[in-house]
């Protein structure tokens, strides 16, 4: 776990076992602070910024939603405010779309020119999102993603694969697990998993007590 | 002209997907918030910064990781812009190395 | 200020086939394809524009555009998945072609 509160300074670590470019943005970083184009407090407040930033922003909107279906409307038909209601800042967020799964209907997104990525709400993607070999097959061969994930649909069920290459952000609102009734959002939430806002998966079952 | 090395939806030849995570290291950490840094300042846009991913060397961008690509567009961007040059990024960086002790 | 936007949800259109130099955000697999517009997403600057330092004006529209995936891929897909990519205006066309004829290309 790295210190964030090091990263500046860089004691902790052996700089001269670093490759080619890790070594260059210690230069780069220290002429930029020299020249004046940006601040240490400028590189601190983007780290904090995304240390904040975590999967479990999108879990309570995702649980609140599941049991408050006026919430549910709201977050569809407006994102950005419905985060602002539970003091989730999205204002990085362009343009922020929720889709919703159903019994026929299950999401999934990519990004297979970068790495696009509701990051203000879901925090860094994970490296498999951005991987080559997710870029490839998302788009193609979604079912197979899905398999790996240990998501099998069958064939009257639709996928809508959205390949996210604009300044839209797309997060999936998963379908609730049966045998959920009655739960609190705090439980909800822990059903929710990153990749099923993604969409390679549901969320986890509900197991019964 | 050809389609681009990052243009690869629906290229075939693809593996399983690797479902590991690594801990970010601190360089890592630094050029993400590097890069978000200068956006916020206004320095540069993401479509730059994804335009000089494009035009890197092929074989480098299916080599190189994610950060060091970003790392290699923001000094791409950054000399394009003249904010800063090759040379004094090298200066700076045997300045460190020396500070650093070699490998 | 800005010319009326030219496709409307359910419009078929077709994604130009263009290959030329620059920042280009619309995918080789789906140039050449045929869809409908999902949704209409509204005006952005224009990304190929806003990479070479440029402020990226006039605004285009972006849409959310719809595909069959037996359609752009050439091969049996599940029959009901679809494939959406947000693609600006000026990729796109007007198509002639009925969803049915497209299913059997």
């Amino acid at each position: 776990m790295s210190d964030a509160g090091n990263v500046e300074h860089g004691h902790d670590h052996p700089k001269h076992e670093l490759s080619h470019y890790g070594k260059r943005i210690y230069a780069i970083r220290d002429l930029l602070i020299e020249k004046g184009v940006i601040t240490e407090k400028d590189i601190q407040c983007q780290i904090e910024y995304q240390e904040a930033r975590s999967p479990a922003n999108g879990a309570n909107l995702v649980a609140r939603a599941w049991g408050d279906a006026a919430f549910k409307g709201r977050l569809i038909a407006d994102p950005k405010s419905a985060c602002a209601e539970m003091g989730i800042d999205a204002t990085a967020i362009n343009e922020f779309v929720v889709l919703e799964n159903t019994e026929s209907v299950r999401h999934m997104v990519v990004c297979t020119l970068c790495s696009c990525y509701p990051r203000p709400i879901l925090g860094r993607p994970p490296d498999w999102y951005k991987s080559f070999n997710y870029r490839q097959r998302a788009v193609v061969d979604p079912r197979s993603v899905m398999r790996e994930f240990g998501l099998n649909l069958p064939d009257d069920v639709e996928v809508r694969v959205h390949d996210s290459t604009a300044d839209i952000r797309y997060l999936i609102l998963p379908l609730r697990p049966k045998g959920t009734e009655n739960w609190s959002e705090a439980d909800l939430a822990k059903l929710v998993t990153r990749d099923s806002m993604i969409g390679v998966m549901d969320p986890l079952d509900a197991i019964p007590e | 002209m050809a389609r681009g090395h990052h243009d690869i939806g629906g290229l075939p030849g693809a593996g399983p997907i690797d479902q590991s995570e690594h801990t970010l290291s601190d360089w890592e950490i630094l050029a993400d918030a590097v890069n978000q840094a200068l956006g916020a300042r206004g320095v540069k846009r993401t479509d730059e910064m994804r335009r000089a991913r494009e035009e890197m060397d092929s074989a480098a961008y299916r080599d190189m990781t994610y950060y060091e690509r970003w790392i290699a567009s923001i000094e791409a961007i950054l000399i394009e812009k003249k904010i800063l040059t090759k040379e004094e990024i090298d200066r700076k960086l045997s300045q460190f190395e020396s500070e650093w002790g070699e490998p | 200020m800005n010319s009326a936007t030219q496709f409307k949800p359910g419009d078929r259109v077709t994604v130009k086939f263009q290959d030329r130099p620059g920042h280009l955000r619309t995918p080789w697999y789906i140039r050449g394809k045929s869809g409908w517009i999902e949704q209409v997403h509204g005006e952005f600057r224009n990304p190929e524009s806003l990479a070479f330092g440029h402020d990226g004006l006039p605004k285009k529209t972006l849409y959310l555009v719809a595909f069959n995936q037996s359609d752009v891929w050439g091969r049996t897909a599940a029959p009901k998945d679809k494939l959406l990519v947000d693609i600006y205006e000026h990729w796109l066309e007007s198509s002639a072609q009925e969803r049915g004829v497209l299913s059997h290309e």
